[in-house]
C-alpha cells in the first residue's frame, strides 16, 4: 500500500456531499411530507386518504402488468432469433432495435397519437374497407400500446444479452435427448434466460407504472394513473404536497416490492445501468 | 432450415414495422402541405421553415444544449473523482454509498423529479427567508430556473458516471500504477500519465451518456425547471396544442441527426476493431 | 569476486493486516550479482522484492542502498527498476513510448531518448517493433518490452518478479539464457524472484531460499544443491530422500537401520540429525552387494533417467538411475560417504 492510495478516498468527498444533499435529503423530505399535514404535524391521514384512489392504483398496476406481459411475449422470440444471427448481423439488428429509443419518448408517443385519433391514419385506412371509425385513442388499450411501444427495447436488450450467452449446442443437446420444441422452450430456454427475464420485467414495469405522459396523451382524461395523480398534486390543480408525497411513497413501495421479486442482487442492477 | 429462416425474417419484419412505422408516418407528414396529420395535401417544406422561426423551440434547444453540456461536465468530473474515492473505501462504506447512488437509477423518474422539487421548495423558503431577514427586506435570491434544472440534471447523471467509471477502475491492473512509480512518476504524475489515460474511454462514454440523458430528459426537468423550458418541455407544450406539424419536422431532424451520429460512431468502432483484429492475426501468424 | 554490498536489508518486518509476512529478514546483496529469491508461494519473496523497490514500507527494519538508508524513500526516487510479474505494460502507449516512458520523465533531450530507446529495443531483440501496440504482441515479446522499459533507465539494480511465469516452457528456457546474457553484458545487479528451483539454479550467482517470511539459506547454486542447510531446503531444491538419523561419532552416521561412513564432523555424540541423500546419488547394485536392500515398487521413465520408488523396511526411497529395474525386483542400494549430507534437525 503506497500512502497515496489511502489519501484518494477523499476524492469522493464532493460527491458524498452532493449525494447527501440531492439524493438522500429529497427522499427524506418526501417521507416527511407524506407523514405530516400542512401545519407540519405528524399524521397518517395522507396515507389513509389514498383509499379514495384505489381504482387509480389498481388501474396503474393492471395496465403496467399488461404492458410488461405483452413486452415479454413480443421480446422473447425476437431476442432469441436475434441471438442466433451471425455476429455481424446481430450488431446491426441490435442497433436498429435500439434506434427508436434515441427519439424522445414524447415524440414517439405523439406519433401514436396521430395514428390512433378518430380521423387518424389507422381509421382512414380502415375506412377504405368500410370499417370504423373505431374508438382507438383515449382508451386503456391505447395506453398499454403506448407503454409497449416505448419500453419494448428495455425488454429486448436484457433478454438478448443473456440469450447470446446460451450456446446453440445446449439446445441441440436437449433436442438430441428427445425434447420437442415446447420442452426445449420450457425446460431449457426459459430457465436459462431467467435473469434476463427478471431484469426486463423490472425495466418495463417500473417506468410503465409511474408514467403520466403516456396516459395523458393516449388515455385522455379517463385513464388516470398514479403518475398523473402525483403530478396533479405538485404541478396540477390539486396542489397538495403532502398527499402527493404519500402517493410517491406508496409508488416507491410498489416498485421496491416488484424489484424484490425480480432483482436478486446488486450485480444485476449494475448490468441494468 | 429454410423455413425457419423465413419465419425468423418475418418476425423481424413485423417487429421493425411496429417500431418504425409510427416514426416513418411522423416524418412523412413533416413534408405535408396541409395541417392535417392524416391527409396528404402535397409536398412542402414550410413546417421546417416555421420550425426555424419558432422562438420557443430555438431557445429551448439552446437551454437543453447548455444544460446538457454543463451537467455532463460537472457530473463527469465529480463522478470520476467519486469512483476513484469509492474504490478505495472499506467494503461496508462502499456498499452504503453504492446503494444510495442506485436510488436515482432505479427510482421512477417522477419520484426523483418531485423529491428534488420538494427540496427546492424547502430551500426556497429557507434561503429566501434567511436572506430577507438578513437584508431587512423581501429578497428572492433562490428560485426555480436554470440553477435548479442544472442541479437536477447533475444529480441524475452522476450515478451513470460512477457506474461507468467504477468497473473500469476495478479492472485496472494495480501493477501499472506501480510500474509508473517505478519508472520515476510521482503519484500525481502516475495518475495523470498512466491511470487517467486508461480511464479515458470510460470517462468519455460516461460523458456522452450523461449528455444524451440530459438532452432527452423530460420528467425530471418538468418538475424542476420552473419557467425555463428545455427542448422536451417545449415539445410537450406543442403536443398539447394538438395540431402542430412543426413537431413532425423537429422529429425528422432529430431522427436523421441521431442516425448520423450512431452510424458514424459505429463505423469508427468497427474500423478500430478490424484494425486490432488484423494486428492480432498478424502476430499469431508470426507465432 | 567479492563486490561491495549494494543493497542491505536489516531486520525487515512486514505485516499485512496483522498477518506476519516478513519476520525480521536481513540480507546483503552484492553489486553486479545475479541474486535469486527462491521459495514457495507465500514465502515472502515478492514482498522482499517490493520492500527493495519501495512499494511496501516495512513495519520495522532498514533498507540501505549503497550505504544510504532509503527505508522511507518512495519508489520513484530509487535507482532501481522493476520487471513486473505480468509485465504491467502501459496499454495506451505503443512499444516505443513504453520504453521511452522513464526517459521522458527525466526530461532528457529527444535525441538521447530516441537513441537509448532504440538501442535498448535492439538489445532485447525487438528492433522494428517501435510502433506496435503492446496488446498485439506475444507474451515473450511483451516480456522483452518490459525488460527494455526497465533497463533503458540504466538502473543500478533490476528487480524481476517471476518474469517468466506466464511463458511456455520452451520460451522460458530461451528467456533464461537471454536474461543471463543481458545481465552479463550490462554488468548490473539483478534481483530475481521465482518459485522455480531449476530456473534459480540455472541463472543465479547467489540463491536465497526463503520460507514462511524468513531466509533458510544463502549460497551459490552448487552450495544450495549439495549442502542444504535443512530439510526444507533439501526438499525444495531438487528431489531428496530425507531421513532421521543418529550421529554416532565424527564421520559415522546411522540411518535406515544401518551405519554409514560420511564426511561430516562436529556434531555432538549421538545427536539426532536429518540425513539427505539425492535420488541420483544412490547406486543400484545386486542385492547382496548393497548396504540396503529394497523392493522396486514402480518405475517411471523420465527421459534422461528412470525414477524408481523402492521400499526398504519402513522407508520409501526415490532413486534416479539410467537403467531400469523390474517392478517387484529386490535390489541393493549403495551410498558413498560423499553422497550423504547431514543436517541439524530443523525445528520446522
Amino acid at each position: 500500500m503506497t500512502p497515496m492510495k489511502k489519501k484518494t478516498v477523499w476524492a469522493a468527498s464532493p460527491y458524498l456531499v452532493w449525494m447527501t444533499a440531492f439524493i438522500a435529503a429529497p427522499l427524506a423530505i418526501v417521507l416527511y411530507f407524506a407523514f405530516t399535514d400542512k401545519a407540519g404535524r405528524f399524521t397518517l391521514a395522507n396515507i389513509t386518504g389514498l383509499g379514495a384512489y384505489t381504482t387509480v392504483f389498481a388501474r396503474s398496476i393492471v395496465l403496467a402488468a399488461a404492458a410488461t406481459a405483452i413486452c415479454l411475449v413480443l421480446a422473447f422470440p425476437v431476442s432469441y432469433l436475434l441471438s442466433r444471427l451471425r455476429p455481424a448481423n446481430q450488431r446491426m439488428m441490435q442497433m436498429l432495435l435500439m434506434l427508436p429509443m434515441w427519439m424522445n419518448f414524447l415524440l414517439r408517443t405523439y406519433a401514436w397519437m396521430s395514428l390512433l385519433e378518430m380521423n387518424g391514419i389507422i381509421n382512414r385506412f380502415l375506412g377504405l374497407f368500410g370499417v370504423g371509425p373505431l374508438h382507438l385513442i383515449n382508451t386503456s388499450g391505447a395506453v398499454v400500446l403506448g407503454m409497449v411501444y416505448n419500453y419494448l427495447p428495455y425488454m429486448i436488450l436484457p433478454l438478448y444479452t443473456i440469450m447470446v450467452k446460451i450456446d446453440s449446442s445446449v439446445i441441440e443437446a436437449a433436442q438430441d435427448l428427445g425434447a420437442n420444441a415446447f420442452r426445449v422452450l420450457t425446460r431449457v430456454l426459459i430457465p436459462l434466460s431467467m435473469p434476463g427475464i427478471t431484469t426486463g420485467i423490472t425495466m418495463v414495469f417500473v417506468p410503465s407504472i409511474s408514467t403520466f405522459i403516456i396516459s395523458r396523451m393516449l388515455g385522455g382524461g379517463s385513464n388516470l394513473l398514479i403518475g398523473d395523480l402525483i403530478e396533479l398534486q405538485f404541478l396540477g390543480n390539486s396542489y397538495n404536497y403532502n398527499l402527493g408525497s404519500a402517493m410517491s411513497v406508496v409508488l416507491m413501495a410498489i416498485v421496491l416490492l416488484c424489484m424484490s421479486f425480480t432483482t436478486a442482487d446488486t450485480e444485476e442492477m449494475e448490468a441494468m445501468v | 432450415m429454410k423455413r425457419r429462416r423465413a419465419l425468423s425474417n418475418a418476425c423481424f419484419v413485423l417487429i421493425f414495422s411496429f417500431l418504425y412505422l409510427p416514426i416513418a408516418v411522423l416524418i412523412a407528414f413533416s413534408f405535408n402541405e396541409s395541417k392535417s396529420r392524416s391527409v396528404w395535401g402535397g409536398f412542402s417544406l414550410k413546417w421546417y421553415e416555421n420550425l426555424f422561426h419558432n422562438e420557443m423551440v430555438l431557445k429551448s434547444f439552446g437551454v437543453s444544449l447548455a444544460v446538457a453540456f454543463a451537467a455532463a461536465s460537472v457530473a463527469t468530473v465529480l463522478g470520476t473523482l467519486a469512483a476513484i474515492g469509492i474504490s478505495r473505501m472499506s467494503r461496508r462504506a462502499r456498499g452504503v454509498v453504492m446503494a444510495v447512488s442506485y436510488v436515482p437509477v432505479v427510482n421512477p423518474e417522477i419520484i426523483t423529479g418531485v423529491s428534488l422539487m420538494l427540496l427546492f421548495v424547502v430551500m426556497r423558503t429557507g434561503v429566501n427567508g434567511a436572506v430577507s431577514r438578513l437584508l431587512g427586506r423581501e429578497a428572492e435570491p433562490f428560485g426555480f430556473g436554470l440553477g435548479t434544472l442544472l442541479i437536477a440534471h447533475i444529480t441524475f447523471c452522476l450515478p451513470y458516471v460512477i457506474f461507468n467509471v467504477g468497473p473500469k477502475l476495478r479492472q485496472l491492473d494495480p501493477a501499472i500504477y506501480d510500474a509508473a512509480l517505478d519508472l520515476g512518476c510521482s503519484p500525481r504524475q502516475a495518475f495523470f500519465k498512466v491511470v487517467l489515460p486508461q480511464l479515458t474511454p470510460a470517462i468519455l462514454s460516461a460523458f456522452l451518456i450523461s449528455l444524451t440523458y440530459s438532452i432527452d430528459d423530460f420528467i425530471i426537468s418538468y418538475f424542476t425547471s420552473g419557467t425555463v423550458p428545455t427542448l422536451p418541455i417545449a415539445i410537450y407544450s406543442m403536443t398539447k396544442k394538438r395540431v402542430s406539424p412543426e413537431i413532425n419536422a423537429l422529429s425528422a431532424i432529430l431522427f436523421v441527426g441521431i442516425l448520423a451520429i450512431i452510424l458514424a460512431s459505429n463505423a469508427v468502432d468497427s474500423t478500430r476493431e478490424r484494425r486490432l483484429r488484423r494486428a492480432a492475426r498478424r502476430e499469431e501468424g508470426r507465432g | 569476486m567479492e563486490n561491495s554490498v549494494i543493497f542491505a536489508l536489516q531486520n525487515i518486518v512486514v505485516d499485512f493486516d496483522g498477518e506476519p509476512v516478513l519476520t525480521g529478514l536481513s540480507l546483503d546483496i552484492h553489486d553486479k550479482e545475479f541474486v535469486t529469491l527462491l521459495g514457495p508461494s507465500g514465502c515472502g519473496k515478492t514482498t522482499t522484492l517490493r520492500v527493495i523497490g519501495g512499494f511496501v514500507e516495512p513495519k520495522s527494519g532498514n533498507v540501505f542502498f549503497a550505504g544510504k538508508d532509503i527505508t522511507r524513500l518512495p519508489p520513484y526516487q530509487r535507482q532501481v527498476n522493476t520487471v513486473f510479474q505480468k509485465y504491467a505494460l502501459f496499454p495506451h502507449l505503443n512499444v516505443y513510448e513504453n520504453v521511452a516512458f522513464g526517459l521522458r520523465l527525466q526530461k532528457l533531450p529527444e535525441k538521447e531518448i530516441r537513441a537509448r530507446s532504440l538501442e535498448m529495443l535492439e538489445l532485447v531483440g525487438l528492433k522494428g517493433y517501435e510502433r506496435r501496440n503492446t496488446a498485439a504482441l506475444s507474451g515473450g515479446q511483451q516480456q522483452r518490452v518490459a525488460i527494455a522499459r526497465a533497463l533503458v533507465n540504466h538502473p543500478r539494480v533490476l528487480l524481476l518478479d517471476e518474469p517468466l511465469g506466464a511463458l511456455d516452457l520452451k520460451l522460458r528456457k530461451e528467456m533464461q539464457i537471454e536474461l543471463k546474457r543481458i545481465q552479463q553484458s550490462l554488468d548490473i545487479t539483478f534481483i530475481y524472484v521465482t518459485h522455480d528451483q531449476e530456473e534459480a539454479l540455472t541463472m543465479s550467482d547467489t540463491v536465497v531460499v526463503m520460507n514462511k517470511g524468513a531466509i533458510q539459506q544463502i549460497g551459490s547454486p552448487q552450495d544450495i544443491y549439495n549442502e542444504p542447510n535443512n530439510a526444507f531446503v533439501a526438499d525444495f531444491i531438487g528431489e531428496s530422500n530425507i531421513l532421521d538419523g543418529v550421529m554416532l561419532r565424527d564421520f559415522l552416521v546411522e540411518f535406515a537401520g544401518q551405519e554409514f561412513a560420511c564426511v561430516d564432523a562436529g556434531f555432538s555424540e549421538r545427536e539426532i540429525v536429518q540425513v539427505v541423500v539425492r535420488p541420483e546419488d544412490i547406486r543400484v547394485v545386486p542385492a547382496i552387494q548393497g548396504q540396503l536392500t529394497g523392493i522396486v515398487e514402480n518405475v517411471i521413465f523420465k527421459g534422461v533417467h528412470y525414477e524408481m520408488h523402492v521400499r526398504q523396511a519402513g522407508t520409501e526411497w526415490i532413486i534416479h538411475s539410467t537403467q531400469a529395474s523390474q517392478v517387484g525386483e529386490l535390489i541393493g542400494m549403495a551410498i558413498g560417504p560423499d553422497e550423504i549430507h547431514i543436517m541439524h534437525r530443523s525445528n520446522g
